[in-house]
């Protein structure tokens, strides 16, 4: 057992760090912020990287990796609130045209919503079934995260509330999902360290109060623990692992979130600092896949089964 | 990322379960709680089993005589002992998981010969005479002092919170021996005979009625100066060697067993019915998930040590923060299944419930361990 990355793991991820960091740093977030609409040449900067392929077999174009890599990519993106329909044009990925490359943007129906519909080329339904715009009848919202617009679909629409799809697919979505909000909870519990060492109140750094100072310990702990959950589920794609590991990162983003906002003090309530950005997403985030209740609903059932009881170590 | 057991380690766990469907049935019955010679006898009777078979200080290194088991090894050990019922540590603990360790790696030739083979053959048992009634969280505050008289020194104080007291030889005792040098500058690390004239042991009951711990009385205590470990006044080093030995096993056995009683929970759950209460049902689902993943926490945190052939360090005070806390939940959440036998101690879990109240307080209470987090692994800056 060997439970670490692995030295490519690394590198894989200082790279999607680099990118990253050249092209969408912070100032290009605010810009985003001010200026909404996807940015289609870093949609195909993504794709030259990688992004969407990369869990492709190299004989299709892709880059052959697994889900284990596709976690660190996604937490990436996490960190630094990267918009657009990731998971879902990254999932796309060798079923829709162009899907792979970065020159087709992909949404999908998500319950009652859809993300990022009128930049989007082609909209998914569940798995395979690919769909008309027109036909979902949906009407945008003014959507709480500047950067995620959001459409819903009617009512009465046949796709409201279509969440099917081949299971490993709708897992697999969960699954970066929780990887997005396992990066906000590690960026927020950055910016909240970064903030209460450089904070001044009662002449001292504000992270030398214990009562600061505990915030930020225990947004570590849950970020920490979601990030073993995760990565252990992108290992092993069982769905109630990866159940958990969602439940987790959700716990971990959300409450994150909030700490960050809390430890800047009125600061954090502007629309200038980033915190509330990551919140907005975080809540965003927490919504795809449908509610909490399902996972724990599932891990719950699981427990008066058989392996739930014992049976075999756990692997 | 590899979750897989190599072969290697894969034949280690095959021969330990067939050795523990083994040797498991021959068990004596396991005596009450508040039999002391019993459980000592118990504990010891368990270590010599371990020690016949090979299995004695799986993680000490070899050349004291232990196993040299990595720490992925040590994981499976821990697991399987669980997952088989066997006994638990016991009286050993803190000679196998403190005092030998700390005496392996400072300690002389003659030191080592002397007491790890003991430690190991489960002969002797130890017990921590580490905190002080006024030196809980401030470790480095005690008071015990001792001063030299010859080739001895006499040692007088008081320790607390003292597991084993009753049924142990030798006590690892911190003292102080310079009281005007700076707080961790001036403390010793002793192996103290229990049965030395002067120590009174008075035990203390836990609110979980039963009595875990004592008080230790130290009254011109004689101890040789052929006992101290490491130089004199270098104890606070000394033992800071012992509490980083720590390689991310130290709960794994209780994870395992918080998955198994979670299960039975939501067993008796859907006996007595409270399973069609969607709330519990979705509680039950969190710890789950809650408990998944702390054990991928607890291999995450064991292959970074198997890594680094060190510690994971302070990678400990994350998982314990969040596992005391979920402990803590387990038993509530088991309360609210059982209803009002919640109020019976008689009823399985309710002692555990009241002693889970200990898990946010021993071995540093959840506010010191995130001091530790926030100064350690995030560096914020020390208060004032």
């Amino acid at each position: 057992m060997r439970f670490q990355l692995t030295e490519d793991q690394r590198a894989l991820r200082a790279g999607v760090r680099e990118l990253l960091a050249a092209r969408f740093d912070r100032e290009a977030l605010r810009a985003a912020v001010d200026t909404p609409g996807l940015d289609r040449a870093l949609w195909r900067a993504l794709g030259a990287a990688g992004f969407f392929a990369l869990r492709l077999p190299e004989d299709e174009g892709g880059v052959g990796l697994g889900l284990p890599e596709a976690v660190l990519l996604f937490e990436e993106a996490g960190r630094v609130l990267l918009p657009g329909p990731l998971v879902a044009t990254h999932l796309a990925a060798g079923v829709v045209e162009g899907a792979a490359t970065g020159e087709t943007v992909v949404t999908s129906v998500d319950g009652s919503l859809v993300e990022w519909l009128d930049a989007a080329d082609v909209v998914r339904v569940g798995d395979a079934r690919t769909v008309e715009k027109d036909a979902l009848a949906a009407v945008p919202l003014r959507s709480l995260d500047p950067l995620t617009p959001l459409h819903r679909t009617a009512p009465d629409s046949a796709l409201h509330g279509a969440r099917d799809g081949a299971h490993d697919v709708v897992a697999a979505a969960a699954l970066l999902t929780a990887a997005e909000q396992l990066g906000t909870a590690a960026r927020t519990c950055e910016l909240a360290v970064q903030h209460a060492r450089a904070r001044e109140q009662f002449g001292q750094p504000i992270g030398a109060f214990q009562a600061v100072k505990h915030l930020c310990a225990e947004m570590l702990v849950r970020t920490e623990l979601a990030r073993a959950a995760v990565y252990a589920a992108a290992v092993t794609a069982d769905p109630l692992d990866i159940a958990a590991a969602r439940l987790l990162a959700d716990e971990a983003a959300l409450q994150g979130a909030r700490d960050c906002l809390q430890v800047h003090g009125g600061m954090g309530f502007t629309w200038e600092a980033d915190v509330h950005l990551h919140l907005k997403r975080a809540w965003v985030r927490s919504r795809r896949g449908g509610s909490a209740a399902g996972a724990e609903e599932a891990l719950a059932a699981d427990l008066l089964t058989a392996r739930g009881t014992s049976g075999g170590h756990m692997l | 990322m590899d979750l897989s057991y190599t072969p290697e380690e894969e034949e280690f766990r095959a021969r330990l379960k067939e050795w523990l469907a083994k040797v498991l049935p021959t068990l004596p019955p396991k005596p009450s709680p508040d039999d002391w010679p019993g459980r000592r006898a118990y504990d010891l009777g368990w270590q010599r089993m371990l020690y016949d078979a090979g299995y004695a200080g799986l993680h000490w290194p070899v050349d004291a005589g232990g196993q040299g088991a990595t720490p992925t090894q040590h994981l499976i050990f821990l697991e399987e002992t669980e997952n088989a019922g066997a006994p638990y540590v016991g009286a050993g603990f803190v000679g196998l998981l403190h005092a030998g360790p700390t005496i392996a790696a400072e300690g002389t030739a003659a030191q080592r010969a002397r007491w790890l083979p003991p430690i190991l053959r489960g002969e002797e048992v130890w017990c921590q005479g580490f905190s002080e009634p006024d030196a809980g969280s401030d470790l480095a505050a005690l008071r015990t002092r001792a001063w030299r008289d010859g080739d001895d020194y006499v040692v007088s104080g008081s320790k607390i919170w003292t597991s084993h007291a009753e049924a142990a030889d030798w006590c690892e005792l911190l003292v102080r021996t310079d009281p005007t040098a700076p707080k961790h500058r001036g403390i010793s690390w002793l192996a103290m005979p229990m049965d030395a004239p002067g120590v009174t042991v008075r035990p203390l009951r836990t609110l979980a009625g039963s009595t875990e711990f004592a008080e230790v009385f130290l009254d011109e205590v004689r101890v040789p100066v052929a006992n101290r470990v490491g130089a004199e006044n270098d104890g606070w080093r000394v033992t800071m060697v012992t509490l980083s030995f720590e390689r991310g096993t130290a709960f794994v056995g209780e994870v395992v067993a918080c998955r198994r009683v979670l299960a039975e929970v939501a067993g008796e759950a859907r006996r007595n019915g409270r399973w069609d209460d969607p709330v519990l049902r979705r509680r039950l689902g969190r710890l789950s998930a809650e408990f998944r993943a702390l054990w991928r926490l607890t291999q995450w945190n064991v292959s970074e040590a198997e890594g680094t052939g060190g510690v994971p360090g302070t990678g400990g005070s994350v998982f314990k923060l969040r596992y005391s806390q979920a402990r803590q939940d387990l038993y509530d959440t088991a309360a609210e299944v059982l209803g009002p036998e919640a109020l019976d101690l008689g009823r399985e879990w309710v002692i555990d419930r009241l002693s889970s109240l200990s898990y946010t307080i021993a071995a540093g209470t959840s506010q010191i361990q995130r001091n530790i987090v926030a100064e350690r692994l995030l560096g914020l800056p020390k208060g004032r």
